[in-house]
């Protein structure tokens, strides 16, 4: 539980500390439920139901990459639910599936704040704009083909590379 | 050239990067490696014409030139046309600041994104950055309040409270600890200025949350950041640690006897953590559940102490108007309506983008003169200015100036200045399905005209699309909207109704798709 050891100094730990378990593991175990509880001195309802609460924390585990598409109505007003219809079709699998091959889950996200340049998606932590279905293919091919390829920018949702001197 | 290093700049905007921007950089940079011609690449924010991006310029004698939307496939082109001394080229703009989409904006808040590199503090002080700090830092708490007051400036995270009241309702609390809370959980569809000055000058939020906190007396603060923005998340993050590497955050600020300390908290994929209760709830490590007001968070807030919660462009127009003096600021804006707004041309639009201008412009100016239109070429039928809780309005009101006060006679809100562009092709009662399909997988569930009304509304709406008794449900979704909007403990809830009551007065045809209007006024609704 090295995780809830870097993150207990922290108020209002236990959501940090749940994004770095789901970074470390891609979701949020049910045994960790009664171990955060423990930890932390919370009831086991407590954590429960934070991690019930947001859509973000995932209680499977999820394929190799994300994909998250925006349904969200500027996406919309330039053709997500034709592309949503498109992506589930292709990947034959329905929002917050994972694929046969362990490839990718599907998960719906309303606005990546990309919405000059819609419609959005974003394939682990990059954001693209302009999806049209063929680019989708595209992607989702290029994505594939490159299974260690990950983003340039550091996996930023953790509290594990902030500043610490300041933590209280 | 010889001996002066040209400089490139390549933004490193999210919306840049969605659209090639690295792979952009990485070709000039091989391309420049090919050629042994020396360059200096900058990885700044965007200029906010995102329809232009990836927008890349050039440092010249003249000033920056710009080129785009520019793909890697286009670089050996531009090196041929000479762009690296500002040569003509199809994809060239000329001179950055003459675009008129940019020329004819008035940049307050916006004055630095997109000119800097976002994590060079000498770049930010070298552009007037950290001058308003350093005034506050000679002032007293009351006068710095007092500053910001007189500037006129309100909330600009949707309610468009006055920030010098609340600064000074937390100001005067007493209490062992306050805090200074920025909601940067910007999940509006149509927004995007958050993200994009967090990423293009991140210092100036961080300006801005530490004059509030040397302003009302706190000593910590938080950034709530979204978990759909990690790239806006990890320059903030650099930039804070920038921040404390150079004094301007910490113990004995710059030698002074104040202190602030600051960190970053990231949400977890729920919209109603965007309401400032739901959000401290979410900061203390909790369910986002709305809290009932009073208690106002200013007085009662994270933790139980006094507490600051401004949205990031109100901070981010703190340091100008401590640089610039309050009487600066007001001079700009219509009404009880001062300073600028950087508006989110947002969806169907040509020229997608921020634009940057004193409150009382018309969404006329804003679609057409700036945004040119649908990018599909049709007409335009409706927008949504303000987020998913914001009304839909048809093309008759777009003469309506940008003002709170005359927005909010419409039911419509200026909100965060997000404006969503439909087409002719849009179906109105779909949207207004959505509108309630948002607020049944959003709502806290803690009060029940959201929980259930929301669930309600969006059956009641199937039952119009597919045409079953039309007349009786759309008098039972006009009761429902009332109840929701008197009874909900949130806006969540409360606003709802507007973009669903807007859709259906302004839009009535597309509620009557199915069947022919039949009078069915004694029949209750199935």
């Amino acid at each position: 539980m090295t995780i809830v050891e870097d993150n207990r100094h922290l108020r209002g730990a236990l959501l940090p500390i749940l994004h770095a378990l789901q970074e470390e593991f891609g979701y949020i175990d049910e045994q960790a439920i009664p171990l955060l509880a423990t930890e932390l001195n919370l009831s086991r309802a407590d954590v429960h139901g934070v991690v019930s609460f947001y859509h973000e924390f995932r209680r499977e585990k999820p394929g190799r990459h994300i994909i998250k598409v925006c349904r969200a109505e500027a996406c919309q007003s330039m053709g997500a639910n034709a592309l949503v219809d498109h992506i589930k079709k292709r990947l034959q699998v329905d929002f917050h599936g994972t694929t046969a091959d362990g490839a990718f889950t599907l998960e719906p996200v309303f606005c990546l704040g990309n919405c000059a340049l819609s419609p959005a998606v974003m394939i682990d932590e990059n954001l693209h704009g302009r999806v049209s279905p063929d680019r989708f293919d595209e992607l989702a091919a290029e994505t594939r083909a490159n299974p260690t390829a990950h983003n340039q920018i550091p996996r930023a949702l953790s509290h594990k590379d902030s500043h610490k001197g300041h933590a209280q | 050239m010889s001996g002066h290093l040209i400089t490139v700049f390549v933004p490193r905007d999210s919306a840049a990067l969605s659209v090639g921007a690295d792979a952009v950089a990485a070709a000039i940079r091989a391309e420049a490696a090919k050629r042994d011609l020396p360059l200096r690449i900058v990885r700044n924010g965007s200029r906010g014409m995102l329809y232009l991006e990836p927008l890349v310029e050039v440092e010249t004698p003249e000033g920056r030139v710009a080129y785009g939307p520019v793909t890697p496939a286009d670089v050996p082109g531009l090196f041929d046309a000479g762009f690296l001394t500002g040569g003509d080229h199809a994809l060239g703009h000329g001179l950055t600041e003459e675009i008129p989409y940019f020329k004819k904006q008035e940049r307050l808040t916006f004055a630095r994104c997109g000119i800097i590199d976002p994590l060079s503090v000498e770049d930010y002080r070298a552009h007037g950055g950290f001058r308003g700090l350093e005034n506050a830092l000679a002032m007293s708490q009351a006068e710095i309040v007092k500053v910001v007051t007189d500037s006129g400036l309100r909330g600009r995270g949707g309610a468009g409270f006055p920030t010098g009241i609340k600064w000074n309702t937390v100001m005067q609390a007493k209490a062992d600890e306050k805090f200074v809370c920025c909601n940067a959980d910007e999940g509006d569809s149509g927004t995007f200025a958050d993200r994009m000055i967090i990423e293009g000058d991140p210092f100036c939020l961080i300006e801005g949350m530490t004059i509030a906190a040397i302003a009302v007396g706190a000593t910590s603060g938080y950034v709530y950041m979204r978990s759909e923005y990690p790239h806006a998340t990890a320059i903030l993050r650099h930039a804070i640690k920038l921040a404390y590497d150079e004094g301007w955050l910490g113990d004995n600020i710059h030698g002074t006897d104040r202190t602030f300390h600051l960190d970053v908290r990231v949400g977890a994929g729920a919209y109603i953590c965007g309401e400032e209760t739901a959000m401290l709830e979410s900061l203390e490590g909790k369910r986002g559940m709305v809290r009932a007001k009073p208690p106002l968070p200013a007085l009662e807030g994270l933790f139980g102490k006094p507490t600051v919660v401004n949205n990031v462009l109100s901070l981010c127009s703190v340091p100008i108007i401590l640089d610039k003096g309050g009487e600066y600021y007001r001079d700009f804006g219509v009404g009880r309506s001062r300073g600028t707004l950087p508006f989110q041309l947002a969806g169907n639009i040509k020229n997608g983008g921020i634009v940057e201008k004193a409150f009382g412009i018309t969404l006329h100016e804003l679609l057409y003169e700036y945004g040119g239109g649908t990018i599909t070429g049709r007409p335009i039928r409706a927008v949504q200015v303000g987020g998913p809780l914001g009304a839909y309005l048809p093309p008759s009101q777009f003469d309506l100036p940008k003002d709170y006060e005359a927005f909010a006679a419409q039911e419509a809100m200026v909100g965060h200045g997000g404006i969503v562009v439909f087409d002719d092709s849009v179906d109105m009662a779909q949207q207004a399905r959505f509108a309630m399909e948002f607020c049944v997988a959003e709502s806290c569930g803690k009060c029940t005209p959201c929980r259930i009304g929301s669930t309600r509304g969006m059956e009641t709406l199937d039952k119009i699309i597919a045409g079953k008794n039309v007349d009786a449900n759309l008098e039972l979704l006009a009761d429902l909207c009332d109840v929701m909007v008197d009874g909900s403990l949130c806006a969540m809830g409360g606003m709802t109704p507007y973009p669903v009551r807007s859709a259906v007065k302004h839009f009535p045809e597309d509620f009557r798709k199915k069947a022919p209007a039949v009078r069915v006024t004694h029949i209750a609704a199935e």
